[in-house]
This record gives C-alpha cells, structure tokens and sequence, in this order.
C-alpha cells in the first residue's frame, strides 16, 4: 500500500511499488483520462505532471510518486472551469480521435507554464507527442491561441 | 455528449409486441401504432430522431465515429432535412442487437472505405425530413389546420396564417403515433443551412477533461483483466508453454489457451496480467512459414513483375506495338512495405459470457462485424449477442473487416462465465498482430513519340491482394479490382490520364501475412507508382511536369481541376524560395477527385523540411468543410510518416518491429503547412478521410527530386538516408 497525492486528493493505492505510475493512475485510482500507447514513453500519450513538469507515467513506477503532487487530466479544470488550453481546444476544435489528446493538453499545459509565449522552435522542442490522427496544426494554432488568452 | 455506455445497458424499450421487443414498461399505447421509446421514455419520431419533452434532439449514428469527424456529419445530414435547433442536438449509438431486432433500420454499420456519409446521405436525410412531416402533422392535427399551412424551422413549427407556434418537443409524442409518409422531398442542396457549414464537432469536451471513455477505459463491476500474447510467426501455434510462476504471482486467475495460438493471463489488473503473461515460458512452433523473410516475399513479387499470367484491369490499344514503336522507352520498378495501422489505442475488448447471453464492449468501425464475430466466437445465436460500441482511439481500417481481438475476449471470457473480462493487447502484440497494409511492386514502362507524347503506358502490379485473404467472395473471378484503385477505367477510383496504349494488370502473389485496409488502401502505391513515374517520363520527355499532365487530362476535367487548383495556389511555374523545390501528384479514390503541390528543402542531401502542401478536394458535396480540412492534414501526417519511417519487415515468419521506437510517426516539429482548397463541384458523393492521403507521398517524392535529382523508388525513405526534419 502506498500513498499518492493525485489531483490534489490523497489516495491509499494497493500496488506493488514498481508498478508503473500509468496503472496505478488507471486501474487503481480509476482516473483513465491518462492513456496507455506504447509502455516505453516514446508517444506521450500517458503524459501526467509531477511536481508541476511533464513525466510519462508508464516509465516511472508508482513508488517514485510518493510524496509528489501528481496532476492528471482530469485534475485541471477545477469546479468544471476549463482551463486556457483546453478552451483553446474547445475553440480550435483540435481532437480527432482524441485518445493522445490528454497527454498533448497536460505537455502543452506545462509548456505555458513554464514559456507563457513559446515560439514555434519552443513547441517544436517541447512537444514530442504522437497523434496518429494528425492533429498538429490544430495543435500548433490551439497553443498560440491559448498563449494570447 | 457521451457514448460511455451506463452499466445498465444502453437498451432501447419498446413498447408494443409489433416491434418485438418484449421490454414494456407500462407505455403500451392502446390503439394506433406502437410509439418505440428510448431508454428514458422519450418518443421516437423515426428510427433516426428522438425528442425529449425539452426539445433535445436526440440523432441516431450507425457508423462509428474514430477521429473522422462522421458523427457530427451525420448529424448534420438528418438536421438539416429535420429543421432542428443545431444547439440542442446530441447524437447515440443504437445498438447492433438492436439492429438485428429491427431489421437493419439504420442499415450499414460499417464505417470503411470513406463510405460513412456518401454510401447514407440519401436515407438518413430521408430520416430527418420523414420526422419533420411528422412533427409538422403533429401540430397541424392539434390546431385542426392543414399540414401545408404549418412549416417549420428550428425546431418551432409556425401556422402561418394565424401565427401559432409550438415545439419539436411538445408535439413529438403525437407525432410519434403518426403514419410515416411513404415519399418525402429532400431539400436541393442551395437551400442547405446546416449541410456544408464547418460546424463545430459534437464529441469534443470529454476529449479535453479526461472523460470519454474508449474501449480500453471501460470498467464493470467485478471485471477482470487480461493481456496475451498470440504466435508471433502468423500461422503458428502454441508447442507448450509452463505457467507455473504465472499462475502464482499477484493477482492472477488464470492462465489460457486460446485457439491453440495464443496465450492470454487473466488477473485481477492488467498490469497484474501483462507482467505474469510475460513470465510465461512459451514455446511457439512458426509451422511452415518460420522461415519467410521479406527478402523471400520480396523474390515471389519480383517474380510475378514478369509473370506471363496477371489479372487485368484496364487496357486499351496496343500497348506492346507502341513500346516497341517508341522513339524513347522508360522503364522503372518500386515498390512499398508492409505497414501497422498503429491505432493510438491498442486492440481490446470486454466481453461478458453466460451460457444464454454475450455482450461485448469495444471499439470498432463496423458494430455489425463485431457482434457477428461475438455469435461466432460464443457459439450463441445472434439474438443473444449485443455489442456496445465505443469511441475509437483511431480505427483506419484495422478495426473494420477483422475483430480478431472480438473473438479472442469472447474466448477469454468463457473461460470465467458471468465475469466480464477486458483484453487489452500490449503495444507489442498490436505491432506483431496486425493487418497490414499489403506488400506491392510495379514496373512501369512508357513510350514516348519523337515529340515527347505519351503514346503508351504500361503498369504490372505484383503483390498482395487483401480481398483474396479477407473477403475471397468479393473477388472477381478470380481478380481483386481493388488492387488497382486509382486505376480503374472508370468509377470511384477512376484513372485520370488518357494514354492511346495502356495496359494495367496485376500478378497477384500472397504472403501469409495477414493483409488489411489500412487508410487509403491501395491508393497509397498506386498514387506513388503513377505520379512519380509521370515525374520522370515528364523529364524524359524534356517537358513541365504539369504541361506533361494536362495534355493527357482533357477528358478527364474533374481530375483537371484539383490539379489546376493545386498548381495555381501553390504557385507552380512561379520562382519558389531559395532552395525551395516543388511537386506534384493528383488521383481519384473513393469517389472524390485529390491533388497536391509540395514545398521541400533538403539540406546536407538528406535532411528534408516540408515546408508547405498545398492540397485539393473535390468530394461533390462538402458536409463540414473544417472537418475535411483536418481530415486532409492529418491524413497527410498518417501518410508521410509512412513514407518516411514506416515499414514492418519480416525475419523467420514474424515481424520485426514492435513499438514506436522501431516504426516511428510523425511530430509537430515536421509537420508541414496545409492548405486545404474544397471545391466541391455537386451532384456527386465522394469520400472524405482517405482520397487525400495519396497525394502526400507522390508530391513530397517529385519535389525531393527536384531538390536532390534522386528518384527513391522504394520506402520508407530512411533507408536511403532521409529523415523529415
């Protein structure tokens, strides 16, 4: 049994502690907003933010969260207010499928926290997400727009 | 809206015997005909509308909505024909049990081939303006004045001579009792309001928040989970295998058989199941395919380059005399790989067996395959099968004609009867266990006059068919027509040149690796083999690359036209940027006419920056041109990422790669500028998510050779020292 602060609430999680924090997230806690696409962080798809930085979840095991402030998708909107980003989502219409749309909304997310205006060369840099749909010029429009508001 | 499915299931009740359903709570109606109800007791006008007391329209979608934008557009089509309030539309999926109770009501389910909205438009548009004669009669009746008088627009029906007004809501219940009319107008298309603006998609809040939920986030009470692994040599079977340690480490259940090809773990998580799964010591016995190799697959199809026995498709003339008559000959051969679909959520399903019923949750482009492949694989008659279709994390045809991964939760789940039990393949399994885009090779010779004519063109396909594996009873004796999309004489797939000697054919030599349709099928090489090879017949000849073209294009206008468009935006015969090099391609698939003009740099001879593809479409009518705008950029990514990283090679049977890191996609940081121009040209349908991929490739490919004056004829481009940048 460990303890994980997800989304700002305390969970008491039953896993073994190398198991990685993507399922704990996903079959314990039953937040399954953060997604499963490669199990080797190569597609972001299961990007969460610890301590406030983008991590994919499936490569740090549960045990390495303790004691961390673990954000997921579902945790930033609060009271239902939508966040800059994802209104901008909202607004740019920019899912497809939508299935890498979270781990592309928490990267793009800590992007603007830490470059409030990023440039084209700081997305190109920062955001290294998958999306097989194809989404990036959506993408691309969505964080400049998201970057004015 | 939601298509999480609630526990309870997503049924509908019926109300009167007449429809069979049996599920009457008490809303019987005495006399007239029986009002069929939703699950929360609203009435359906028709099977396609349904109107809650505070006017929501409830819209009913066949076709599965995978990222495509097909949802919204659909709903589109029925609201315009309904005169609804778009605001307060929300749409669902009926069931494919409930398809089967009701006679195909809502006919195909199948979401394939670019064929959701152009293979529908006319019935389901038939079901909004059915509902709104309905509605109209409703109020009509009410106000003891004739129908002709009312009209209706906005979900508020108007009598015009006293100005009365009531709602779509109010009067849905009368309306529901009424006689369907048996012919019903539709609007000409200059009257559309809804049809043909870019209106916002219908699915996409829970896309931000964390809340849609996809095949492999669903959870039942007392489910469990499982993971397997299938013999990686495709054909192969289980020799033995020792579960010993499996079976005791945490969480696990049990450990099975399936099919005699695969071993699945079942625990208490997935996590549980995949790390016990993979302390499962298995010993595979690839049976006669173990030593295939694409070095051998690649043999067979160049043997068929020159078979005397090929099928064929179009000819005309003599296309031998004018080879042999040419003042210059040019001849090429290519060829394309295998490739993964690599949907961005791995295959899965949930399924919950009891020896009188079977229900399966899951994600599929054709809910009526799916629930065909739960009967099969549950041996249950289908009236005691239902599927409960969820959104897609991507389909692009891997979960359409094949549900494999259906049939294996099926299986899985009669092992634990009354649990539901959810399969969920590992990224690995999805990589080995595809169905790939098909292997092909072409030669190509032309014959060009003393003036630099094209007087003959001829084009041997050999490679693997996906009909002869898949669905055998739609080939044509023996041919498969759909080898050669983009070629046909006529059609959807319609060939845009005319040549005085042509002959296209097709050896066909299959593999056993499983083929399937995979975003714009066999479109992909073909707009490849064709439009670079004008590219070098173009230069053989001396000629523009777009004057080469538009002399054999006069007959064809339409295809003309995107390529005119293309040209003209993207400034072709105009000086371009410095270091800046343009192609390119145009083809006709799946009814719609595409073309494109691509903007590269190459630096240090292998770097390649796509600056801009200027794109074209004419589908005949555009529904929601922003979606067909994100339909043809992101096709564009799914295609130039094959182009540039994608190939699944075979060593020993099986395939070698298994995740991202060996078969990669796309970034932003590569993605070029799109620029979309929609003409649709009307009084046709053509199909929107895969016409445009093709024309990607073939354009990037004629720029790169004009930057670098190499002519790559086989991929992906990073065996030859590329790389997208």
């Amino acid at each position: 049994m460990i303890q994980l602060n997800i989304n700002g609430k305390s969970f008491n999680v039953d896993v073994e502690p190398d198991t990685p924090l993507l399922w704990a997230i996903r079959e314990q806690v039953g937040l399954t907003g953060t997604k499963y696409g490669c199990g080797i962080a190569q597609c972001g798809a299961c990007t969460v933010h610890i301590d406030g930085a983008p991590v994919r979840s499936c490569v740090m095991t549960a045990g390495a969260a303790v004691g961390k402030r673990i954000t997921t998708i579902e945790g930033l909107a609060v009271n239902g207010v939508l966040t800059k980003v994802q209104k901008a989502w909202l607004e740019h219409d920019v899912p497809q499928c939508g299935y890498c749309q979270s781990g592309m909304i928490m990267a793009v997310s800590a992007l603007l926290n830490d470059k409030p205006k990023p440039t084209d060369a700081d997305i190109d840099a920062a955001i290294t997400n998958i999306c097989r749909c194809g989404t990036f010029q959506q993408v691309r429009e969505a964080i400049h727009a998201a970057a004015k508001a | 809206m939601s298509h999480a499915p609630k526990i309870s299931r997503r049924s509908f009740i019926i109300s009167t015997a007449a429809a069979g359903g049996g599920l009457a709570l008490g809303l019987n109606i005495p006399f007239g005909p029986g009002v069929v109800r939703a699950a929360d007791g609203s009435p359906e006008v028709n099977a396609w509308v349904v109107i809650r007391p505070d006017d929501t329209v409830v819209i009913r979608i066949a076709r599965s909505e995978m990222g495509q934008g097909t949802l919204t557009g659909l709903a589109q089509m029925v609201a315009e024909e309904l005169e609804c309030d778009w605001a307060k539309v929300t749409t669902e999926y009926p069931t494919p049990g409930q398809s089967v109770a009701r006679k195909r009501v809502w006919g195909d389910y199948g979401t394939v081939g670019s064929r959701g909205i152009r293979q529908s438009h006319d019935y389901v548009r038939k079901g909004g303006a059915t509902a709104r004669t309905m509605l109209v009669q409703a109020a009509a009746n009410e106000w003891k004045v004739p129908a002709p008088e009312c009209s209706a627009a906005n979900s508020v029906i108007t009598h015009k001579p006293s100005g009365r007004t009531t709602t779509y809501g109010k009067v849905a219940e009368a309306a529901a009792r009424l006689e369907p009319p048996k012919d019903v107008a539709l609007k000409d298309p200059k009257d559309w309001k809804i049809i043909g603006k870019p209106m916002k998609r219908l699915d996409t809040i829970d896309k931000l928040t964390g809340k849609q939920v996809y095949g492999a986030d669903i959870r039942l009470p007392g489910m469990l989970n499982a993971a397997i692994k299938d013999c990686p040599v495709f054909g192969g079977k289980v020799k033995s295998f020792d579960a010993g340690k499996a079976e005791r480490m945490p969480g696990v259940k049990k450990v099975v058989r399936v099919e005699g090809s695969a071993i699945a773990v079942i625990a208490d998580t997935w996590w549980h199941a995949k790390t016990a799964l993979d302390a499962v010591n298995i010993e595979w016995d690839g049976g006669a395919n173990a030593k295939v190799s694409s070095a051998s697959i690649a043999e067979m199809l160049k043997d068929g380059l020159g078979a005397e026995q090929a099928f064929v498709h179009n000819e005309k003339g003599d296309v031998k005399a004018a080879i042999a008559g040419a003042a210059k000959k040019l001849e090429a051969v290519y060829a394309y790989p295998f490739q993964n679909h690599v949907t961005m959520e791995p295959m899965n399903a949930t399924a919950r067996y009891t020896a009188d019923r079977c229900e399966v949750w899951c994600p599929t482009q054709n809910g009526e395959g799916a629930l065909a492949a739960t009967a099969a694989a549950s041996g249950l008659p289908i009236e005691k099968c239902e599927v409960y279709k969820l959104h897609l994390g991507g389909g692009f045809g891997r979960r359409g004609a094949i549900h494999d991964y259906v049939r294996q939760a099926v299986l899985i789940a009669k092992e634990m009867p009354g649990t539901p039990v959810k399969l969920l393949w590992t990224r690995e399994e999805d990589m080995l266990h595809g169905m790939y885009h098909p292997v092909m090779q072409a030669k190509l010779t032309g014959a060009l006059d003393a003036s630099g004519n094209l007087t003959g063109l001829r084009i041997r396909l050999a490679g693997q068919s996906i009909l002869a594996t898949i669905f055998p009873q739609a080939l044509q004796n023996g041919k498969d027509p759909l080898s050669f999309q983009g070629f046909w004489p006529s059609g959807e797939h319609a060939f845009g040149y005319s040549i005085p000697n042509l002959l296209i054919d097709h050896a066909m030599r299959n593999t056993h690796v499983p083929p399937g349709f995979w975003r714009g099928v066999n479109i992909n090489q073909n707009a490849i083999f064709l439009e670079c090879f004008m590219d070098e017949l173009a230069r053989a000849a001396g000629q523009d690359a777009l004057e080469f073209r538009r002399k054999l294009m006069a007959q064809h206008p339409k295809h003309l036209a995107v390529l005119n468009a293309v040209a003209d935006k993207g400034g072709w015969g105009k000086p371009a940027a410095r270091g800046v090099h343009r192609g390119l391609a145009h083809m006709m698939a799946f009814g719609s006419y595409v073309a494109a003009c691509a903007e590269v740099s190459v630096s240090g001879g292998s770097k390649v920056k796509i600056h801009r593809i200027v794109a074209a479409t004419d589908p005949g009518y555009a529904v929601n041109p922003a979606q067909i705008e994100r339909q043809i950029a992101g096709s564009f990514v799914y295609g130039l990422s094959a182009l540039f990283e994608q190939e699944c090679t075979v060593k020993d049977g099986r395939m070698e790669q298994e995740n991202f890191h060996q078969y990669n996609s796309m970034r932003i940081a590569q993605m070029p500028k799109v620029e979309s121009i929609i003409m649709p040209s009307g009084g046709f349908w053509g199909g929107v998510g895969e016409p445009t991929i093709c024309v990607a490739a073939p354009a990037v490919l004629n720029a790169i050779f004009s930057a670098t004056g190499r002519r790559i004829r086989s991929f992906p481009l990073k065996n030859h020292g590329f790389q997208m940048v």
